[in-house]
């Protein structure tokens, strides 16, 4: 069973165990083109579902990343500061931004399907 | 994520190179370097003798050996500014049509005018006895700023429109303190504003609540509502909006921020389309900068420092920063106290002098030759003048809100670029082939992949039509598949496409000297 879930805005979470890793989806890189800076929260900061998580920059635009969930920040992606391409080359994969704890098990059944967000892409055009 | 921007990489595949010359001279554009490349240290323009012998007085610290500037013959040095100015697109070298920008023409007249000796060669520092013409301009125009906005007061000393959206913010913040309330910290702001209007409500302590635009394009009064409440200190919203269009229901979003007790802060940078039009305070306006380098036609830089003047309602008037212009029984006088006279409480000062003298005069310049009717007619050429692009693109363009009228600039977005390959990136950098400077691209926000075009009033009839043949020729060459004339745009320009992402990734920003040319006599 997958356990990849979607928001609106475009993040991605991955569940593994009570451990969520984040980042941005495929689509969102490709909207945004080349990637050229992404800062991340310290490790230990306490996200809140839907307030800022992270920055993602790119030759056009500087964007926010949103916390899909609440829970506590417990790494990030150290190789992203420096080599933030990874982003585009591997968003679901190399291109992670951080791992968190996750507060409310619940948060996870508001977000959307694999197949439900590729149908939201879809729309958007 | 907000969802702009595309790919911008190199086209990798392009077959149009350009020729390349020995000299690397393209024609008549010459490179040129740094006046470190080009100068040396044995030639000097100028003859100085040797001083005479002279004890220095610095202890020891003075220079040892030679300060190294490089030198250059009177030839050399003109054929080096002369070059570069050469390289640079302003609007005294064709159309301009960055939109929310109003590159409209620098009347010579203007220029004329700021160099009298009784305005150009005074001093800040003069008494003030000495300059009472200087005085009477500034008093003038606050007049014709104050009249024509319907407010009560000016404040002229802000340098620029971002200095003046400070300026209001401040007495807003001011204003709010002296009622006592300070718990008001939020400010809203629409989600077409310009990026200034957060960042200015942010720089002085506020947090910024924002504001979604309608369907249309337009903030609706409902939505304004229901983001208020008592924490509300103040909005900011742009009118006519960053999308070219008037906000229909500001009067009824006046009132509203009103009853809840805050403020309403007009970002000015569009009132070139409105004046003798609407008057901001007839729309319950309580402060608004005015970009006197847009609306009045000074220089966008380059020709000097901006100004970005305030007017405010009567309910801020009190709070306006020193110096300020008073007449009373001392005769016109500015006061540069900043302590509580009389009726005024300015917030403080936000310039160590009275502001941008130069502008001042090019701004009344401006408004004397053109008088009412002119500016007025001025406003509405310039929103004829973005309709008709309007009306000459719109089949082949797309608009994010509709075929509507338009104010002063016209926002088209890239839905009509869908399937091409292509993104509003490579659209702007063609236009540079065809000699233009590009419009304004990627912003507002609330348009995907905008293009906004703002013409002036400036413009002829036949240089809107050679601009609208020129953008149907590009749609109509997008729309035929031509693609590598867009991602190898530009082609003709000294330098090609830039590699953003390259740029962004692994910036140069230190200067190194290259290696030096071969000598003859090496």
């Amino acid at each position: 069973m997958s356990s990849l879930r979607f928001t609106k805005e475009h993040e991605y979470v991955r569940l593994d165990g009570d451990i969520a890793t984040i980042g941005i989806t495929d689509y969102a890189q490709k909207q945004l083109g080349d990637v050229v800076f992404v800062e991340l929260p310290d490790v230990g900061a306490k996200l809140e579902r839907g307030k800022q998580a992270a920055i993602v920059e790119s030759v056009k635009a500087a964007s926010e990343v949103y916390a899909p969930l609440t829970g506590v920040v417990i790494a990030v992606n150290e190789a992203l500061p420096d080599t933030p391409a990874i982003v585009n080359s591997s968003p679901l994969a190399g291109g992670w931004f951080l791992k968190m704890t996750l507060a409310h098990a619940g948060e996870m059944d508001v977000l959307m399907s694999e197949a439900d967000y590729n149908a939201y892409v879809e729309t958007l055009g | 994520m907000n969802s702009e921007g595309g790919p911008t990489a190199l086209s990798q595949t392009t077959s149009i190179r350009p020729a390349r010359t020995f000299t690397a001279n393209r024609a008549l554009q010459q490179e040129e370097g740094l006046l470190f490349e080009i100068g040396r240290l044995d030639v000097t323009g100028v003859d100085l003798e040797e001083p005479a012998a002279f004890v220095p007085r610095l202890g020891g610290l003075e220079r040892a050996g030679a300060i190294g500037l490089p030198g250059l013959s009177e030839p050399e040095a003109m054929r080096h500014y002369v070059r570069l100015s050469q390289k640079n697109y302003g609007i005294d070298s064709g159309l301009f049509p960055l939109g929310s920008c109003t590159m409209k023409h620098n009347p010579r007249l203007n220029e004329k005018m700021a160099r009298l000796p009784g305005f150009a060669d005074i001093h800040p520092l003069q008494p003030q006895s000495t300059v009472p013409g200087a005085l009477a301009l500034m008093e003038m125009l606050s007049h014709w700023l104050i009249e024509m906005t319907g407010m009560n007061a000016v404040a002229l000393s802000p340098k620029a429109g971002a200095h003046g959206e400070l300026c209001g913010m401040m007495a807003i913040k001011a204003a709010l303190a002296a009622r006592g309330e300070h718990e008001r910290q939020v400010v809203l702001v629409p989600d077409s504003a310009h990026g200034t209007n957060p960042a200015t409500a942010a720089l002085i302590g506020f947090s910024v609540r924002s504001v979604p635009a309608g369907a249309d394009g337009m903030v609706r009064a409902d939505a304004v509502k229901a983001a208020l409440d008592g924490d509300v200190a103040a909005i900011m919203l742009t009118n006519p909006n960053t999308c070219g269009l008037f906000e229909a229901e500001i009067v009824a979003i006046a009132e509203a921020v009103h009853e809840a007790g805050a403020y309403f802060y007009c970002d000015g940078a569009n009132f070139n389309a409105i004046v003798g039009k609407a008057r901001p305070g007839d729309l319950g306006v309580d402060a608004m900068h005015i970009n006197l380098h847009k609306t009045f036609s000074t220089p966008h830089g380059g020709g000097g420092p901006g100004a970005g003047p305030v007017v405010l309602s009567a309910a801020l008037a009190p709070f306006a920063p020193a110096p300020y212009l008073r007449r009373d029984g001392w005769g016109l006088r500015l006061v540069e106290d900043s302590a509580r006279e009389g009726d005024h409480a300015p917030f403080g000062r936000l310039t160590a002098f009275h502001g941008q003298m130069g502008m001042y005069v090019r701004a009344l310049s401006y408004m004397l030759s053109h008088g009412a009717n002119g500016m007025k007619q001025a406003s509405e050429d310039a929103v004829l003048n973005a309709n008709y692009i309007r009306a000459g693109l719109s089949d082949l363009l797309s608009q994010p809100f509709g075929d509507q009228p338009c104010m002063h600039e016209v926002l088209f977005d890239d839905a009509w670029l869908k399937g091409t390959g292509l993104t509003t990136l490579d659209i702007a950098k063609a236009l540079i082939d065809e000699g233009y400077h590009p419009m304004t691209i990627y912003f507002p926000l609330v348009a995907h992949g905008a293009m906004l075009i703002e013409p002036t009033e400036s413009e002829s009839k036949l240089s809107l039509d050679l601009f609208i043949a020129t953008m149907r020729d590009l749609a109509l060459a997008v729309k035929a598949g031509e693609k590598e004339r867009f991602l190898s745009a530009p082609r003709l320009s000294p330098r090609r496409r830039l590699d953003e992402t390259r740029a962004a990734r692994q910036p140069v920003l230190r200067w190194k000297p290259r290696a030096p040319l071969p000598q003859a006599n090496d």
